[in-house]
């Protein structure tokens, strides 16, 4: 009966053939470790914030009079309103770890060379994209960092020679941010750009499952198969990885729940406290910080004590993540088998990005601003150094199977 | 169906020519979408000019009224800050109001009408925070002056012509909206022309 059903369906689209493709029968390198749950955490984080979102919704008011009111209803008055919230603002710093884990994992391992360019740059539109929408959410609550916040961010396109100020006024809708800035950018978070996230989250899983997985050892599975075609080093996704994928759902679930349920404000920096302030226009917070997952990026705008070179070298530090795939000219994808000076590049990069997170949440004085300015210049050091030593890099002989 | 050889130069040029039509519609239909985004009538009309009494205001103290949304500020500079402006001119970045960042009769060295009152938009040029008026503290941030402006957003410093200190991120002087005097207690924000 089941079976008939199926043939039925099989019949007139490709359902069990799709499932084969990129589940039952997806070949999976078999020494993935620690660092590959995050890329099925970033989906289940997506999820998590496509459904609290909707619920969100049901219960919020895009007005510059009623958002701030609104959101207290939702917290105090509709019932399990505070958990949805929680967990939407709470998912939100979740998929920003996950996926700043998640590139570091491509980081490490070559995941961006060649043949995955396309699949990489997939992901840095999703990460550009996930920018946008955490930073158009941020303004709906409508408190004090929310509307200063989009003031400053707002401003940075006034930066742009000549069509500045015409932009920022475009952007906005008004004069300053004002109701009509709140119901488009609420429009944009809750249609325009969850539908653009979802297609892209599409293709990138297809240009992965066209290309294969990397791994750990940055070897090409796909380069030794057995007499029916299997990689000899591969297993199917299902069962094996959706299992492993449990644990690391179970993991994370502990640690998202810990907080969702015990630091749901992340103690200032997952929900800032001027933010329990309804929104102001005529008064600055005494010190603006965007929240944590943007902080590298500020520290950069921050350091630069010219408004365009600022707000360029912040593009930058974001733009050329895009062309990695392209600066790396070593054949060897791996840390594992890299270059000593290739690892240290890529823990100073690593510390770099960690400490300019941080200089970016601190108020600037003299020191730290000089502080984010060597820090700024090691992050970009990064990538030409990559560049130039990659070509003729000295590395360690790659095995021709997975090690685990 | 005629069996005539495919004419591949006709069916190139439809090809463009369908194609150069279909995008100019595109680019048509794309107005509508791009200019809602513009401030509507009820915004545009909200930037009425406001009334300010400034009659009540003590020397040194600092009003704040909002025009356009912007917080828009008054100060009463004493004779003594006034004094110090002059003396600020290599600490600056455009100490004579080269930029046009004020109506051309405020392009004077107190950037005002009436060198006792300072008006002007309280949003630093660097990226919108509104900085802080620290009337007594300001020679923690600029030695030896002891008032002026400063942005907790990112630093920047204000003199109290609203001048730009050089070395900060803000890159241009404060705004001095358009203004006139009504009468000598009342300063009209946001028009400064037709009969006072």
């Amino acid at each position: 009966m089941v079976k008939n059903i199926i043939d039925w369906i099989d019949a007139r689209i490709p359902m069990t053939a799709t499932y084969n493709r990129h589940v039952g029968q997806y070949a999976t390198p078999k020494n993935f470790n620690f660092w590959y749950f995050f890329g099925s955490l970033a989906l289940l984080v997506l999820v998590n914030q496509l459904l609290t979102g909707i619920w969100l919704t049901m219960n919020y008011v895009p007005t510059a009079e009623g958002a701030f009111a609104s959101v207290e209803y939702i917290m105090r008055d509709v019932e399990y309103g505070w958990l949805l919230r929680y967990m939407h603002s709470t998912g939100a710093s979740a998929f920003f770890f996950v996926i700043y884990l998640h590139m570091f994992r491509g980081l490490i391992y070559g995941s961006y060379q060649k043949p995955r360019e396309l699949l990489w740059l997939f992901g840095m539109l999703i990460f550009l994209v996930l920018m946008a929408e955490a930073f158009m959410g941020y303004l709906l609550p409508w408190g004090q960092m929310s509307y200063w916040g989009a003031q400053v961010i707002i401003s940075l396109f006034g930066a742009i020679p000549v069509i500045g100020d015409d932009l920022t006024l475009w952007i906005r809708g008004d004069y300053v941010i004002s109701g009509a800035t709140l119901n488009r950018f609420f429009a944009l978070h809750v249609i325009a750009l969850p539908l653009v996230l979802v297609v892209l989250v599409f293709l990138h899983l297809i240009a992965l499952h066209e290309v294969g997985s990397n791994n750990p050892d940055g070897i090409e599975i796909k380069k030794n198969k057995d007499e029916n075609g299997w990689p000899v080093d591969g297993i199917p996704f299902h069962p094996y990885y959706t299992v492993k994928d449990i644990m690391g759902v179970a993991g994370f679930l502990i640690v998202f729940c810990y907080v969702l349920f015990f630091m749901p404000e992340g103690g200032g920096y997952f929900l800032e406290k001027p933010n329990f302030e309804a929104a102001n226009p005529m008064k600055t917070p005494e010190h603006i910080a965007p929240v944590w997952y943007f902080t590298p990026f500020y520290a950069i705008l921050r350091a630069i004590p010219d408004k365009l070179v600022g707000v360029i070298g912040m593009g930058l530090s974001i733009a050329v993540l895009f062309i990695l795939p392209w600066l790396d000219r070593c054949k060897v994808k791996s840390i594992r088998y890299r270059s000593t000076i290739h690892k240290i590049n890529i823990a100073q990069f690593t510390v770099s990005f960690i400490i300019l997170g941080y200089l970016g949440v601190v108020p600037a004085t003299p020191e730290l601003t000089i502080a984010a300015r060597i820090f700024t210049f090691t992050y970009f050091a990064f990538f030409v150094a990559l560049w130039v030593y990659s070509k003729n890099e000295k590395t360690k002989e790659v095995p021709t199977r997975v090690t685990h | 169906m005629s069996n005539a050889p495919v004419d591949t130069g006709r069916r190139r040029f439809l090809t463009a020519a369908t194609a150069v039509v279909g995008g100019a519609g595109a680019v048509a239909v794309a107005v509508p979408f791009i200019k809602s985004w513009n401030p509507s009538a009820k915004a545009k009309a909200a930037g009425a000019p406001v009334e300010v009494n400034i009659s009540k205001v003590e020397p040194g103290q600092l009003i704040r009224v909002e025009w356009r949304g912007k917080p828009v500020w008054v100060v009463r500079r004493t004779e003594a800050v006034l004094e110090n402006l002059k003396s600020l001119d290599s600490q600056l970045r455009d100490p004579a109001s080269e930029e046009m960042q004020q109506p051309e009769y405020a392009a004077n060295p107190a950037r005002s009408i009436k060198p006792e009152f300072f008006i002007a938009v309280g949003i630093c040029t660097h990226l919108g925070c509104s900085p802080t008026y620290l009337p007594d503290s300001f020679g923690e941030q600029v030695e030896g002056v002891t008032s002026g402006f400063f942005c907790p957003c990112h630093g920047s410093k204000f003199d109290m012509a609203g001048r730009v200190f050089q070395g900060v991120p803000a890159p241009l002087n404060l705004v001095i909206p358009p203004h006139k005097y009504v009468n000598d207690a009342t300063v009209l924000i946001g028009e400064d022309t037709g009969a006072a």
